[in-house]
């Protein structure tokens, strides 16, 4: 979950399409003569219909789309709907933001210190955990809280926190309906999903200015952004939660006589539940992804600290916010992990996947698994003795007083409302923010004056021998013959439903003008899901096959993941100086671990069986791991394809900002140049179809191989 | 379900209690003022709201202007981080009183100085903004003429990279500021191609780099900026400015203007009588000021506020003036 644009951590995949998976295909044949013919035409015609557009010059959409702007500023004022329903929406989500920041994060005017300082906060914050999640969850939030504080990011933390949990409540209250109404009406679904898949898709960088036209700056933009990225995960998990909750149940119920409300609350709710909660975990994760990007609109949060630190290229403050929000991260999602592991204990039943567990339901919502070690049961530990409900309660209601007594004493001392710097004490300084963040600009400064010349010749030999003629042959060819070898290589890989996708979205980036820079941009995002893909096989093996390598990597791929990719792109700048390769790497710093992680799922998954019966007959390591685990597995690589693409294309924008160049760009440019907003939008635009193109492609090449 | 339902109620309802409470209990700690002080004008100045646009010099402005209204006249001071058109709109609706460094942006200039009167021109910072194409010191060292834009096709070939292809490399890159860089490329027939390298970051890392390494680079960047302290880049001329020579972005020749660096007020808040005006107003210092300032954060590591107090405890007479 990185900063930046639309990172689907939790795909859902929809319902497969059938296909005939005995017929003979010859897939690889029909490709190589495809790839051959283009070639061969693509030296008659090349350099001819490119669609370049200079950078600087516009198309009459692109004018269009700021005039519409400009119309829209220009009605603000007098505008009812504007002045009223937005206008009414975003103060009434600023007071109530403000409020909670006087009362927890920020000092109001007089007063020196928020009016519950950072003691009880603590406590309040530890209090509601244990009641929801239990004891371990407890102790890991109050590390983690102390942790923002020794970092010297308390009020940023507690803001993000303010405005994470703003944004999820909202998400529940809009979330939870729409999911259960798409669930139960067919047409409903065919509607919305679509939409969702644009909110998803569409770097959030193209509706910044937008939305801050009708917002305003400020929290309550911070939060539209949010909920723009974060609201799709649960509505779809929800809506999946009710579907599958078994038809049998649902046709005993009704024997019974239940009437569809009775259905829906005795029933499908209950038994959905725990993967409602998952559905809150993942648009909790996403809210907390969008932290950065909200603060580019003064949204309140750790964000803040991050975008301040990259202008100086400070890359040891940057890593410090950056740590901070994965800390954040991994308490929120081991907390909401643990309350939903306890709604099920508590005989919530589902046929989901539990996150902590060891099943993925196959086909139609893939979600992360979490380690056992990292789960509220730990690793392999014997069920324990849980309190019963009774006795929790009484505990819960016994820990009030010392958690009021926490908020009165935070109330009465200063050193208790404010945190101090750890500067000066023992072990605790060297967690300090400044010093941990000179230690960090220290080490990655020697690091990458040992190595740059060497990174850099690296950089040199991958562009000109393989970017370079693989971008000449798709960006210069002309756009017509690109556009019918795309065509084609989505029917052979998909049929001809992808392939009718595939022409509208042609037509979509066609009509934004932006077909050469997509091109382009396409060209990056092949490259970069390639190196992603080779890399995850190689880790995702390792971690597969042993549960220490697991061990050991998986907190680097949950951080990877998590932190921001502006902490990052200083230190790729100075490795690779800007180019379109340094995009490469960002995009496959953030899309390896989740390709990594499936793939590891999907090793795991190869029947114990199967690997005893192959090591009994003999086999070597290398052939167990090529010609047993990897074919058995296909199914979890080809899932991993489709995620780290979709993963990579959420780092273009990220990418134009280290000289990726293409749409990326032009995306960065409509959200900071007045002139550029239309074009913005429409890279934007050209980025969600480029998007769902691949997505379409890919998945409907992945119902072949499942059978 | 029921049951946990009524438990996270109950965890809720206590919550709201625990904090009702707690609000209620009525501020203990002591020293509940203004931890500013001042000399009890803080009712007078109240809030100042100073957008704080993404680039060290503008900081630097900013938390100077910010710490002497709050130290010199018990100012609540915020920031809000803002792009520099988001600022504008701010100010417009009245989120943002000023903004204090402001790069031109004509266009703004008629929607909301000209048109909307929702802003006003607050004087120069005294600063002057140039925008160009630079060379690290070494190059300039070693080829004094490529000092000059009619030499650079001799050298095109050093700065070939394997982004640019057969041509020359010139790195682009800001994506806030406004480039003609495209358009002088081909005008000057210059055997370059312009690289975009999407932000400061990505051009200041390439300059760094570049000096350390010893390897070529052209490139767009502008001043004052703290990098210069870091590095004395050297700037290649190009055809002089003259008045509308860059009016048909097309045709354009010609150097980029100069730009007198100016602040902005919103018309709200210049009529609120606050004494916060009147020092935005009278704010100048000078480039070499500025880069100090900024030197203090980038380099040292200073936070904006510290950066800024040592700077008014050094030049009480220049702060002095601003508020007279």
């Amino acid at each position: 979950m990185s900063t930046a644009i639309a990172p689907p951590r939790a795909g859902v995949k929809e319902e497969q399409p059938y296909v005939d998976p005995t017929k003979k295909r010859y897939t690889g044949r029909k490709l190589l003569g495809l790839v051959v013919v283009w070639v061969a035409l693509w030296l008659v015609v090349k350099n001819r219909d490119t669609l370049e557009l200079p950078f600087a010059q516009t198309t009459g959409l692109h004018t269009w789309l700021n005039d519409f702007r400009d119309s829209i500023e220009g009605s603000g004022q007098s505008n009812w709907f504007m002045k009223y329903v937005i206008g009414g929406i975003s103060a009434a989500l600023n007071g109530i933001i403000t409020a909670l920041q006087g009362l927890l994060s920020t000092a109001v005017f007089p007063r020196p210190v928020p009016e519950i300082g950072w003691l009880g906060v603590m406590a309040l914050i530890g209090w509601v955990t244990y009641a929801l999640a239990g004891i371990r969850s407890t102790i890991l939030v109050l590390v983690c809280t102390f942790l923002f504080g020794v970092f010297g990011l308390w009020q940023f933390s507690i803001d993000l926190l303010i405005i994470t949990f703003v944004a999820v409540f909202i998400c529940v209250i809009i979330g939870l309906p729409l999911g259960i109404l798409m669930a139960r009406n067919q047409r409903v679904s065919a509607v919305v999903t679509p939409v969702l898949d644009l909110m998803q898709t569409m770097p959030s960088f193209a509706y910044l200015t937008p939305m801050a036209l009708f917002f305003g700056i400020g929290p309550a933009c911070a939060v539209a952004v949010t909920l723009v990225y974060a609201i799709p995960p649960l509505v779809r998990i929800t809506e999946h939660g009710i579907k599958s909750v078994s038809a049998n149940t649902i046709e005993a119920s009704r024997s019974l006589g239940l009437t569809s409300r009775q259905l829906l609350r005795q029933v499908q709710l209950p038994m959905a539940r725990r993967t409602i909660i998952v559905g809150v975990n993942q648009c909790t994760m996403a809210a907390l992804s969008m932290a950065t990007i909200a603060a580019l609109v003064n949204g309140p949060g750790l964000g803040k600290p991050v975008v301040s630190a990259l202008q100086t290229l400070n890359i040891g403050a940057a890593f410090v916010g950056g740590l901070a929000i994965v800390l954040m991260a991994i308490m929120l999602d081991r907390t909401t992990t643990a309350a939903s592991e306890r709604a099920e204990r508590r005989g919530g039943h589902t046929d989901v996947a539990s996150v902590g567990g060891p099943g993925v339901v196959k086909n139609i919502v893939w979600l992360e698994r979490l380690p056992r070690w990292a789960s509220e049961e730990g690793y392999e530990s014997p069920p324990r003795k849980h309190l019963s409900n009774a006795g929790r309660r009484f505990a819960i209601g016994l820990l009030v007083v010392p958690v009021l007594i926490a908020v009165v004493l935070s109330r009465t001392y200063l050193s208790l409302a404010q945190f101090g710097s750890f500067e000066n004490v023992p072990v605790l300084s060297f967690l300090s923010g400044p010093k941990l963040a000179s230690v960090v600009n220290t080490v990655v400064r020697s690091f990458v004056d040992a190595v740059d010349t060497f990174t850099n010749g690296f950089k040199e030999v991958v562009t000109v021998w393989f970017l370079n003629p693989l971008q000449a042959l798709i960006a210069t060819s002309p756009w017509w013959l690109m556009a019918l070898v795309l065509l084609a290589i989505a029917y052979f890989l998909g049929g001809w439903r992808p392939t009718l996708v595939t022409a509208v979205c042609e037509a979509v980036i066609l009509g934004t003008g932006l077909w050469n820079d997509a091109m382009v941009t396409l060209t990056m995002t092949l490259v970069a899901t390639l190196l992603v893909m080779i890399i995850a096989v190689v880790l995702g093996v390792g971690m597969g096959r042993s549960r220490r390598v697991d061990v050991i990597i998986r907190p680097f791929l949950d951080a990877f993941q998590t932190i921001p990719a502006f902490v990052y792109l200083v230190p790729a700048l100075a490795l690779f100086g800007p180019g379109r390769f340094t995009a490469i790497v960002a995009a496959l710093v953030y899309a390896v671990s989740i390709a990594t992680k499936l793939v590891a799922d999907g090793i795991r998954g190869v029947s114990p069986t199967t690997v005893e019966a192959a090591r009994s007959s003999g086999v070597t390591p290398w052939q167990m791991i090529s010609k047993v685990q990897l074919p058995m597995a296909r199914e979890a690589l080809v899932l991993a394809t489709n995620q780290g693409l979709l993963y990579v294309l959420s780092m273009v924008v990220i990418g134009g900002m280290v000289g990726g160049g293409s749409l990326g760009y032009i995306v960065v440019a409509g959200f900071s140049q007045r002139e550029l907003f239309g074009k913005g939008l429409a890279a934007g635009l050209a980025i969600t179809a480029l998007g769902v193109m691949l997505d379409r492609i890919a998945r409907h090449a992945a119902a072949r191989y499942e059978s | 379900m029921a049951r946990g339902t009524r438990r996270l109620t109950l965890a809720c309802v206590a919550a709201a209690l625990a904090l009702g409470l707690s609000a209620c209990g009525g501020g203990t700690i002591q020293n509940a003022t203004a931890p500013t002080g001042g000399s009890g004008t803080a009712a007078a100045c109240g809030d100042l709201r100073i957008a704080v646009n993404p680039w060290t010099g503008y900081v630097s402005n900013a938390h100077v202007i910010g710490y002497v209204a709050k130290t010199k006249l018990g100012c609540n001071v915020t920031y809000s981080d803002l792009k520099e058109e988001v600022s504008w709109q701010g100010m417009a609706s009245g989120t943002i009183d000023t903004v204090v460094e402001n790069w031109g942006h004509n266009d703004l200039i008629k929607k909301y100085i000209t048109d909307g009167k929702t802003v006003e021109d607050a004087g120069p910072t005294g600063n002057d903004g140039i925008i160009g194409w630079y060379v690290p010191p070494w190059m300039a060292e070693k080829y004094p003429d490529i000092l000059d834009s009619a030499n650079l096709n001799k050298y095109a070939d050093l700065f070939k990279t394997s982004e640019s292809g057969d041509k020359g490399q010139l790195l682009d890159g800001d994506p806030s500021y406004v480039t003609n860089d495209e358009a002088l490329v081909t005008n000057l027939k210059l055997n370059f191609k312009v690289v975009v390298g999407g932000s400061e970051a990505a051009l200041i890392e390439s300059f760094r780099s570049a000096e350390k390494n010893k390897t070529p680079l052209l490139a767009y960047f502008y001043e004052p900026q703290w990098f210069f302290s870091e590095m004395k880049l050297a700037r290649v001329k190009l055809p002089a400015y003259t008045d509308g020579c860059d009016a048909d972005p097309k045709t354009i020749a010609c150097d980029y203007p100069p730009y007198k660096l100016n602040k902005l007020i919103s018309a709200k808040f210049a009529a609120s009588g606050s004494p916060a005006v009147g020092l935005v107003k009278k704010f100048q210092w000078t480039n070499d000021d500025q880069n100090l300032v900024s030197t203090y954060m980038s380099r040292d590591n200073m936070t904006p506020d510290d950066a800024a107090k040592k700077w008014v405890d050094a030049n009480p007479d220049k702060v002095a003036a601003w508020l007279k």
